[in-house]
């Protein structure tokens, strides 16, 4: 007998994806550009971060009809983006068979208390995190995959770097704690004793985190690799830049040989005009997106 | 025995752990030199895609293929290991670079999409109880030639075969606490 949608399968899947690159896209020629570069998948959006920042508004879940496209249009699988707590914009994207779903702050959240009970669902779900408290708490919520918040939108990668660090110091923490310790720590973070002691044990997060948020150049790809992530998301760094395919070849390359600091001066070389970025003081408290969905 | 997982991208550590508990010396393989002191190989799952040019644009294509063609070296590929392999590939992006090591024609997700991934009992060949088998947008072997020996089967295809020093399995046996076919695979590399 088979059985679909367990949370193996749906964690598995993220492990899939260690070491990759996964790319925002907004069109079919963009996300065949994306495969061939030799992206682990796409995600699928109307507008990439630094667009929605631009736009102001309500942001939401991309037309069915787009995400369709371009999954029909390329064989790695295809994510697609819903609003905080949005649970119908879930189970359309379910319906249609979108591999895998960002509960994301960089859509305006639907909901400002609850994130979706992700366990009600048989497609995976990657959850933004600022800290370990956020990664557990998304985890118990049924996310397979966590990611760094960053501050998307911006190809300024110092919030990815900041909230990585931050994961990593707090697991270090954990291990070094003896076990009837975890209780009170459990009580400050608001997450279980169970999954801080799984932890504790591997000595990592119980499923898999890649960075977000930020990541621009494949310099930025290797510092994340570096301070630990499994993985890069890019969302407007490479179509934003004047030579996209250029800059995903090099930020997928980067990524693998992250410690190879000779490949990195190599595929550095001559990639046109990066996307021109933000710096974080001029952003005001209304336009951080990281705070959306603690 | 030295044995080498093939770190490009995908389930690399959870394979390093399979074969560190197996008794093996294990060690990710990213470049020629790396690859010259194994004796076995995985090539884990992940995406075929990206895992097929990477190992283009790491230069290891060419002594993969020879060394797994002049029997010196045991290649183990699990689900994109599987279509990385194959003779022939249904279902994948035009031209997406592989290694065509096996007499075998693989079709891509051939199950569906991530919703439809799912795990099963499987009985395989040789050994004693079932398996479980976790199956992730997996590929089927659709044709083999005579050579190739089939290990598992579901309705859909074979999802587990051998052709003398190469074995491909759909599923991930990385991601479950079972370690035969880990076992099977380093017995493999003792007698070549």
């Amino acid at each position: 007998m088979k059985e679909q949608g367990t949370f193996r399968v749906k964690k598995g899947m993220a492990q899939m994806q260690k070491g990759g690159v996964i790319m925002d896209v907004t069109t079919v020629e963009q996300a065949q550009i994306a495969e061939k570069a030799g992206a682990v998948a796409v995600m699928a959006l109307e507008r990439v971060p630094a667009d929605i920042r631009a736009a102001g508004g309500v942001a939401r879940m991309a037309d069915p009809t787009m995400v369709k496209k371009i999954m029909d249009a390329v064989t790695v699988p295809v994510m697609a983006k819903v609003r905080i707590g949005h649970i119908a914009e879930a189970q359309i994207l379910e319906e249609i068979g979108a591999d895998y779903i960002d509960e994301s702050e960089v859509l305006t959240p639907a909901d400002e208390e609850y994130h979706i009970n992700k366990h009600g669902f048989k497609v995976p779900f990657v959850c933004g995190a600022r800290d370990l408290g956020e990664a557990l708490r998304r985890i118990s919520e049924g996310a397979a995959m966590i990611r760094t918040k960053g501050e998307p939108g911006t190809g300024n990668v110092v919030e990815a770097v900041r909230h990585m660090r931050k994961v990593m110091d707090q697991i270090r923490q954990v291990v070094g704690k003896a076990e009837d310790e975890l209780v009170v720590l459990a009580k400050e973070l608001g997450v279980s004793v169970e999954l801080l002691k799984e932890v504790k044990q591997e000595g990592r997060l119980p499923v898999v985190n890649f960075a977000a948020g930020g990541i621009a150049s494949p310099a930025d790809a290797s510092l994340m690799m570096q301070l630990g992530s499994d993985g890069i998301f890019v969302g407007s760094g490479i179509f934003k830049s004047s030579n996209p395919q250029k800059v995903a070849e090099a930020i997928v390359k980067a990524t693998m040989n992250y410690n190879d600091p000779k490949l990195l001066a190599e595929v550095s070389k001559d990639l046109g005009e990066a996307m021109p970025g933000l710096e974080m003081s001029t952003l005001t408290e209304a336009n951080r997106m990281q705070e959306r969905g603690a | 025995m030295k044995i080498g997982v093939l770190s490009i991208q995908g389930a690399v550590s959870e394979h390093l752990k399979h074969l560190e508990l197996c008794g093996a010396e294990a060690v990710p393989v990213k470049s020629k030199a790396e690859l010259s002191a194994v004796k076995g190989l995985v090539i884990p799952g992940g995406e075929s895609t990206t895992i097929g040019k990477l190992i283009q644009a790491a230069g290891l294509d060419k002594p993969i293929k020879e060394r797994a063609e002049n029997g010196s070296l045991a290649v183990f590929g699990t689900c994109a290991g599987m279509v990385v392999m194959a003779g022939e590939v249904t279902d994948g992006l035009e031209g997406q670079p592989r290694l065509e090591l096996m007499d075998t024609r693989v079709k891509r997700n051939a199950f569906g999409r991530q919703r439809e991934s799912f795990e099963t009992e499987l009985d395989f060949k040789s050994f004693d109880r079932p398996l479980t088998g976790v199956f992730i947008r997996s590929p089927i072997i659709t044709g083999a030639g005579e050579k190739v020996e089939v290990l598992t089967s579901l309705p859909e295809g074979i999802v587990a075969a051998r052709q003398d020093n190469l074995l491909a399995v759909s599923f991930h046996p990385e991601l479950t606490g079972d370690r035969r076919i880990h076992h099977y695979f380093l017995k493999m590399c003792r007698q070549l």
